[in-house]
């Protein structure tokens, strides 16, 4: 079967390459574009760790088509932070000891970064349904839950 | 042979697609069908998108409701005059899950997915399928799922209900074991109108009590003509387990599932919380 083109944004940058017709984001960023921020977890949408935002809401990378792609705009944990300076969700994550063995981690952040930026201050409730379809293992999540909102409280403390 | 992908824009296009190829699957929101090609079951065929507007249009704002097959979970917690369907929509898998999961698609998840068709079950609704070039044709939707565990099928395009004319009058609750997103252990949708504080033409339906979503037949007749009041729940109780089938799965035993159903209906009747 002859590879398909496609095209699209990821982290700010025009991208191309070839897929096969069936070839899913999360494969085509790993092997084809070397962004392996998204993780491989379960491949059936349980897990959460190839969580990557599309034109600004979240989605499964494993679950999504490639090709479905086209001319979208994909942002991934790799994209987060500004040059040297980390994402405040970044920072968090570090100063609130959020992360074990760190694999659900860019699907938290990618989550979290989604919450934050349709509700900058939001409750414990609204970061536990947020992160309710990322699994960690490691945590128990309450650290992840402190650093979201930590990070809230500090964007909310910068725009005051 | 490998996966092929094709485009339909206009839902005529894909409903001929569908009918003239047996091995082509929509690939509605994705949430099912790339599982399956994950998994390497589906490795040989075609994947058919969609793109016709029309197959993700929400119309909500008169007496009756029409969701296109292609709108997703996200699409209607976004929509103001679908508030009663809220919770059912925010009971479908986490955010991530609910941008992609699609009206449609629901109505072909398995058992114990698949929590929005137990909703649009006690709503009476009608699911439109278009089974080639002709138009769509109105199929009940009892009738649709029973022939899904069948293997009947065609494109779906939407589906019609009436608005419910008091939003109290509809309940859901989704009983699962890990909060907020578990898998169902069962859902429960109830559509109880009023007339003279008695309710008429009761519709109550269950997921994850049987292959498909099921009417709970048996609790309807129980409320039939009734107040909402202690002895017509508690008579919906007693007859809360007719006509089900639940399966042992990886969430819940079949035995479990029978002995925690009226407990959960008499909660979900009476207004309580879990």
């Amino acid at each position: 079967m002859a590879k398909s083109p496609v095209q699209f944004r990821l982290n700010g940058s025009d991208r191309a390459t070839f897929v096969d017709p069936g070839d899913n984001l999360l494969t085509t960023l790993r092997r084809g574009l070397n962004e392996f921020g998204p993780k491989y977890g379960c491949g059936q949408g349980a897990c959460g760790v190839c969580t990557v935002l599309i034109d600004g809401e979240p989605h499964l990378s494993c679950l999504t088509l490639a090709v479905a792609c086209e001319g979208r705009h994909v942002e991934t944990v790799s994209g987060m932070a500004d040059g040297p300076n980390l994402h405040p969700l970044q920072t968090a994550f570090m100063d609130n000891f959020a992360a074990q063995c760190g694999f659900c981690t860019p699907g938290m952040l990618m989550a979290a970064r989604a919450l934050l930026e349709r509700n900058p201050n939001p409750t414990r409730e609204d970061v536990i349904e947020a992160i309710a379809g990322n699994i960690c293992r490691c945590t128990g999540y309450e650290p992840i839950i402190a650093a979201i909102l930590a990070a809230a409280g500090n964007r909310s403390q910068r725009q005051a | 042979m490998a996966l092929d992908v094709r485009v339909a824009t206009s839902m005529a296009e894909a409903a001929g697609i569908l009918a003239a190829d047996q091995r082509t699957r929509l690939l509605s929101g994705g949430t099912l069908v790339m599982r399956d090609v994950n998994e390497g079951r589906f490795l040989d065929g075609t994947l058919l998108r969609l793109t016709d507007p029309a197959y993700r249009q929400i119309n909500a704002s008169g007496a009756r409701v029409e969701l296109g097959a292609g709108a997703t979970m996200a699409m209607v917690l976004a929509n103001r005059d679908l508030a009663f369907l809220h919770p059912v929509a925010r009971a479908v898998g986490g955010p991530a899950i609910r941008q992609m999961a699609t009206i449609g698609g629901n109505l072909f998840a398995e058992t114990p997915y698949g929590d929005f068709a137990v909703a649009l079950l006690a709503l009476d609704a009608q699911v439109m399928v278009q089974s080639g070039y002709g138009s769509a044709r109105a199929i009940a939707i009892e009738e649709f799922l029973n022939a899904r565990e069948r293997g009947g099928a065609g494109l779906v395009t939407a589906v019609q209900f009436a608005k419910p004319q008091n939003a109290a009058d509809f309940r859901f609750r989704k009983i699962s074991r890990v909060k907020p997103k578990g898998i169902s252990v069962m859902s429960i949708a109830a559509h109880l109108p009023n007339s003279g504080s008695r309710i008429t033409q009761a519709r109550v339906a269950y997921g994850a009590m049987a292959p498909t979503p099921v009417r709970a037949r048996g609790v309807e007749r129980a409320l039939e003509g009734k107040p909402l009041d202690a002895a017509s729940v508690q008579a919906a109780k007693a007859a809360a387990l007719e006509g089900t089938r639940p399966a042992t799965d990886a969430i819940a035993t079949e035995w479990y599932r029978r002995e925690v159903m009226p407990v959960h209906l008499g909660r979900l009747l009476a207004g309580e919380g879990r």
